[in-house]
């Protein structure tokens, strides 16, 4: 058969997501026919309540944060912004250490997507495409770890990280997300379809060893998956409360434990507590609005094949 | 471009060389052993990384737990522990708090998972429909997941305020006196299910969608031809279609209520939160064995809760299964 190069099929691909059934533009050329039927104006009706309900709190986060905290209390509610956002958000900046959180969030989170993109990949490849002994069942042993609460490790956890001298550094945080289940899972249902089996065979016959094969071959086929899968963790490490909000100090905190310490102080201003909890929101919202398309193909193509 | 379906069998690395080009007799030997090595052990190789970080930081810990569990571990002096048997077992089991907390684990629970999974299959099938921007409604639901629980639970923390806050205002139009949500029994249950439902909604709604759009059109245009209505269809098409991906939602809800923490922590704040209010009203196990821990300072009795939750997962796996079982032999 005639050897195809690694660059050809992956831009055969839906460059932008993993190919799902039924989302992509082609695929609904052939469903729209029989089964798609077109949405009424109570469809439309219906999600537009469903869409402000989606966005009405965090517009609120918004209204709250640009008021002083003696309008937020009051009664009518304000609905519309005020003028005092700039003052509250350098409050909530100077009283919660936030320039230190939001360092310390991009740090955990971006460590934290690196090595899942990176090790995640290898072992999708791996379990999509290699074959070894007890394959079938590490995959399900991989898929198990799923269901395990992190509840049920935090005291060890807490225990081991003192021992170790990372108690209350970001270190604490970032080698237990290092690399998921769920991102093992997504890569390798990826790549199961997306990479076609000739491809690794002609990659062999050139001589290519199993290294050189994940990076020339297995890596410019994953990209698109790569990046969605990215993102998900991103917005996963970003946003991650409980282990964090144990094992970090209101001197070394990401964006949501000083958030979180910000409003368990004992008189928490509202007004800079809404500003804070916008600027830890704000950098994930500008993500969704300009990937928002890859985010939901990513999540729905997780899914129908899980 | 045509799909390869990933059989076993249907792709062998080249075994030791013999299928790549020979490279002449002297170096092949060599070079095949080294082949032979690097495609028995690169495998092991690439999925080591995941295994590693899970056993040192998920196994062994969990292990480690049940250790800790039937030891006194103080947050003061943590390298030292002193046998304690099952002390710490029954210190828990005997206090009324744990089985509050368990009990609002299970009902919010259920009061949050219940709804938020029903009004996610109803968008599904409103999102399932053609649309005008399919990819703009998409989004928009979703916006909720981008949102951290700490943000989120703050918000509702002022929306859900007894004097003043913005729902009881609303509310007063319908003739609704003011309602004290967070500390009453019910109230505070509901506002934090609404934080989860509002969080979640979305999310599952997009899988449902996915796994309806994977229905095969022909089972719709057979059902139309028998003269199903709409609803009808959704009935006896769509939800069996979906039943497992409705079960694997269920399971993933389970295990997401069971880790509830930032919604009861932060919807009062303060240390009403770390108690789960005034009357542990809203207090989750996660609540639980965060007071007992970290507030207290008492760690082996919180390594107790831990297991008593690891048991309540299993507990609830086994109900899954039993009512699963129950459930298609009903049907068949």
């Amino acid at each position: 058969m005639t050897t195809t190069s690694p660059i050809k099929p992956a831009a055969d691909l839906t460059p932008d997501r993993p190919p799902t059934p039924g989302s992509g533009g082609r695929a609904r050329l052939v469903l729209g026919a029989g089964r798609q039927l077109e949405g009424g104006p109570f469809t439309y009706a219906a999600l537009v309540v469903v869409g402000l309900g989606s966005i009405f709190p965090l517009y609120w986060t918004l209204v709250a944060a640009s008021h002083d905290q003696q309008r937020v209390l009051d009664s009518p509610p304000p609905l519309l912004p005020g003028g005092r956002l700039w003052s509250n958000l350098q409050a909530a900046w100077d009283q919660a250490n936030l320039g230190r959180a939001i360092v310390n969030s991009v740090v955990v989170a971006g460590c934290i997507t690196a090595a899942t993109l990176f090790f995640c990949t290898l072992a999708g490849y791996a379990f999509a495409k290699m074959r070894f002994r007890g394959r079938g069942f590490l995959m399900t042993a991989v898929i198990a770890t799923l269901t395990i609460p992190p509840q049920l490790s935090v005291v060890p956890l807490f225990m081991m990280m003192s021992d170790i001298g990372w108690g209350g550094k970001l270190e604490s945080v970032i080698f237990p997300t290092l690399v998921g289940a769920f991102g093992v899972f997504f890569m390798r249902q990826y790549l199961l379809e997306a990479l076609p089996h000739e491809l690794i065979e002609a990659a062999k016959v050139d001589g290519a060893t199993n290294l050189r094969i994940v990076w020339s071959v297995v890596l410019p086929v994953a990209r698109p998956a790569m990046m969605v899968l990215g993102m998900l963790t991103f917005v996963q490490a970003w946003n991650d409360f409980f282990w964090p909000f144990l094992a970090l100090n209101q001197q070394n905190p990401t964006i949501q434990v000083a958030l979180g310490q910000l409003s368990a102080s004992y008189t928490p201003d509202q007004s800079i507590v809404m500003a804070g909890a916008l600027i830890s929101t704000l950098p994930l919202l500008l993500v969704f609005v300009i990937f928002g398309k890859q985010i939901v193909g990513g999540i729905m193509s997780g899914a129908v094949k899980g | 471009m045509a799909t390869t379906t990933p059989t076993r069998g249907a792709y062998s690395p080249p075994p030791g060389g013999s299928g790549t080009v020979p490279n002449g007799p002297g170096p092949r030997s060599w070079r095949s052993r080294l082949w032979r090595f690097d495609d028995l052990a690169s495998p092991y190789a690439y999925i080591a990384p995941f295994f590693l970080v899970f056993g040192a930081f998920g196994l062994y810990p969990l292990l480690y737990t049940g250790w800790i569990a039937l030891h006194r571990v103080e947050m003061t002096s943590l390298g030292q522990s002193e046998w304690v048997g099952w002390d710490n077992f029954s210190r828990i089991l005997q206090d009324s708090e744990f089985w509050t907390a368990v009990a609002n684990t299970f009902v919010i629970g259920v009061i949050s998972t219940v709804p938020q999974l029903l009004v996610a299959l109803g968008l599904a099938h409103l999102l399932n429909y053609r649309l005008r921007a399919s990819t703009f409604w998409r989004t928009l639901i979703l916006t909720p997941y981008a949102t951290s629980v700490a943000t989120a639970a703050l918000v509702f923390a002022l929306v859900f305020r007894a004097d003043g806050g913005i729902l009881n205002w609303v509310l007063h139009f319908a003739g609704v006196g003011d309602i004290d949500w967070g500390n009453g029994e019910w109230t505070s249950k509901i506002a934090i299910s609404v934080i989860v439902i509002w969080r979640w909604t979305g999310y599952n709604a997009l899988i449902y969608l996915a796994a309806m759009q994977a229905v095969p059109t022909d089972l719709y245009e057979a059902a139309s031809i028998d003269g199903a209505s709409r609803w009808q269809q959704f009935r006896k098409v769509t939800i069996p279609s979906l039943r497992p991906t409705i079960l694997f939602t269920i399971v993933i809800s389970t295990i997401g209520s069971m880790q509830l923490f930032g919604e009861p922590l932060l919807l009062q704040g303060g240390t009403l939160g770390s108690m789960g209010g005034s009357e542990h009203q809203y207090e989750t196990l996660s609540i639980y064995l965060f007071n007992y821990g970290w507030k207290l300072g008492h760690l082996g009795p919180a390594a107790a809760v831990a297991w008593a939750m690891l048991v309540l997962l299993l507990l609830i796996a086994l109900i899954n299964l039993i009512v699963g079982r129950f459930v298609r032999k009903s049907a068949a």
